[in-house]
């Protein structure tokens, strides 16, 4: 996730003109979220519906043009998950089933499916909204769908300064190997805690900075938004048939 | 710590989800009394300085990293509503925009990391800052030592969530036993890491520091006469020790004889106790030995935690209409 070239957050948005790309940021955070709800309510033995529900995420996948080394990169963000899901069948009680003379609880790999399933799905359609929706665009459909001003005022002062000091870490890191610290146990670690007190007085002071430049350019405490357009009818209804296709497998499945 | 989607029973993400959310909002609004208009850019700012301190790893043995987590150093450093605010905003920013951590997720993931670690983190400090000089080392001991009870808190908050809303047949006592002696060792580490940042920014700028605002000027310059050194040792062996004994307590599994004794003699026994599990999800309490020690663990905790959380967020508003009065 770090690294000295680039940005941490930038790097997210895979440029583009799919489909998928062009749908507006708030009807996609809503399919996204409608999509994962869904999946996270289904229940587990219905193997079907998350066939259905894998196939069409992979579809979208596909149509957003992400490519697939980088979505398969992107999604080992939930390996150590995956790792723990692996045990469950190992510890778990219950019934067990033997497999090539190991005894597997059956109920333990049932979970260890719901996790695995319902975990890359769920980080599947994360991917797709960062990838497709640069952040700015992000930032305006919180916005237009409620989410408190404050609280993605924030968000966005976050996002712009999150590069910033990963770049200043990295520079008072690079600094430090060039004087020869090199730290392997525990007891090293005072002068890179150190540092990381320095870069929280650092970016308070930045804060204080930016903070005295806004109210010098007329900051009142809300950041003016300009007002894009919003979503078509046409959008929401053609964008809803995903959610809407997933959440009537899960009701064909349970009834 | 952050859990995807579908680890919990969908009840349990949803009534997290609400409490998380009915807290955050109230965080908004006293965030707003704390710090005025300064609000937006320093919040937004604190954030990317938790997030970056996320992304430092730093060395714990021979090839093995670990990496802070922040909630009861954002506590200690703005206040617990700020602090609160500012580690949700972390675990949001990371769930939408890096999947790390899932959608559905988001409400035991945001009260499990940001809420309980910044509000038991502040009642930790507050509680450990009366025993400690009144001093600048005292500050950084105190706020070292909430960071690790805070990383513990925060797995028994996991663990009791388990409990009712179980998504594998794992039993709660394997799971707060494992949780809680995991987050033991990741707790001393935070509480290192902790330590070391917060004497870091009291040797620069303690005026920044809302945990030192009870301070003097004569008392920041005071040396203290107790050693970071071996405050900080004393600390550790202590929470070994409590972890240790904790572990032992909840991960007690039957013995053969136990089991069968189960299974034959005292299987009746077992279906008319007087605590009724039906609220628990199945798994957490199925193939649990002794129910009533693992709910009495299980009620210990959460008694814990809610006590510390509970007590957090109470003086955190006090304070806060304190100082808007003055």
């Amino acid at each position: 996730m770090s690294g000295a070239h680039g940005s941490t957050v930038t790097r997210l948005y895979v440029a583009g003109d799919s489909r998928i790309h062009r749908i507006s940021p708030e009807v996609k955070l809503v399919a996204v979220f409608a999509v994962v709800v869904v999946g996270a309510v289904t229940p587990r033995t219905e193997v079907v519906a998350f066939g259905v529900y894998v196939v069409a995420a992979l579809m979208v996948v596909a149509m957003s043009g992400i490519g697939l080394i980088k979505y398969l990169r992107r999604l080992t963000v939930i390996v150590p998950f995956i790792l723990f899901a692996f045990v469950i069948p190992f510890v778990g009680g219950g019934e067990k089933l033997n497999v090539a003379g190991v005894a597997l609880s059956v109920d333990g790999l049932w979970a260890m499916w719901n996790i695995l399933v319902k975990a890359a799905l769920g980080a599947t359609m994360s991917i797709v909204l960062s990838a497709t929706t640069p952040v700015t665009n992000l930032l305006h459909g919180l916005t237009r769908l409620r989410v408190p001003r404050l609280l993605v005022a924030i968000i966005s002062f976050m996002l712009r300064y999150i590069d910033v000091l990963v770049e200043q870490l990295g520079r008072m890191r690079r600094s430090m190997v060039a004087r020869g610290h090199d730290p392997r146990w525990l007891w090293q670690v005072k002068p890179i805690a150190s540092s990381a007190g320095a870069l929280f007085v650092r970016s308070y002071e930045r804060g204080e900075r930016v903070h005295q430049a806004m109210l010098a350019r007329g900051y009142t405490g809300v950041m003016p938004t300009i007002a894009s357009q919003r979503a078509s009818i046409n959008e929401w209804i053609a964008v809803m048939v995903y959610p809407a296709v997933c959440f009537g497998v899960l009701m064909l499945a349970v009834v | 710590m952050h859990a995807p989607d579908g680890f919990l029973q969908p009840s349990v993400a949803l009534v997290t989800a609400v409490i998380s959310f009915v807290l955050l909002a109230f965080a908004l609004r006293h965030a707003g009394s704390e710090l005025g208009d300064r609000q937006v850019p320093l919040a937004g700012v604190a954030a990317a300085f938790i997030f970056a301190a996320q992304m430092v790893n730093f060395p714990v043995a021979a090839g093995t990293t670990g990496h802070l987590l922040g909630g009861a150093l954002a506590a200690v450093l703005l206040g617990p509503w700020v602090g609160m605010l500012v580690v949700s905003v972390v675990v949001i920013v990371q769930a939408i925009l890096f999947a790390d951590g899932g959608l559905t997720a988001l409400g035991y993931n945001t009260l499990n990391m940001a809420i309980v670690t910044a509000f038991g983190g502040w009642a930790t400090y507050l509680a450990v800052r009366k025993l400690m000089p009144r001093t600048s080392g005292g500050v950084v001991g105190a706020g070292a030592l909430a960071a690790g009870v805070s990383v513990v808190l925060s797995a028994a908050a996991f663990s009791i969530e388990w409990l009712f809303g179980a998504s594998a047949p794992v039993a709660f006592d394997t799971v707060f036993g494992a949780m809680v002696g995991v987050h033991v060792l990741i707790g001393i580490g935070e509480a290192v890491l902790t330590g070391l940042v917060l004497s870091a920014v009291m040797a620069s700028r303690p005026d920044l520091v809302v945990g030192a605002r009870h301070l003097t000027s004569d008392e920041l310059q005071a040396k203290s006469r107790i050693g970071m050194r071996p405050f900080l040792i004393g600390s550790i062996v202590a929470a070994v020790v409590v972890g240790v004994v904790i572990s032992q307590f909840a991960a007690s599994s039957p013995d053969g004889l136990e089991r069968v004794a189960i299974d034959t003699g005292f299987a009746e026994a077992a279906t008319d106790h007087a605590l009724d599990s039906s609220l628990f999800s199945d798994y957490a309490t199925a193939g649990v030995s002794n129910e009533a020690l693992s709910l009495a663990v299980a009620g210990t905790a959460g008694i814990a935690v809610t006590l510390l959380v509970g007590g957090g967020v109470v003086s955190a508003s006090r304070s806060a209409r304190r100082r808007q009065m003055v």
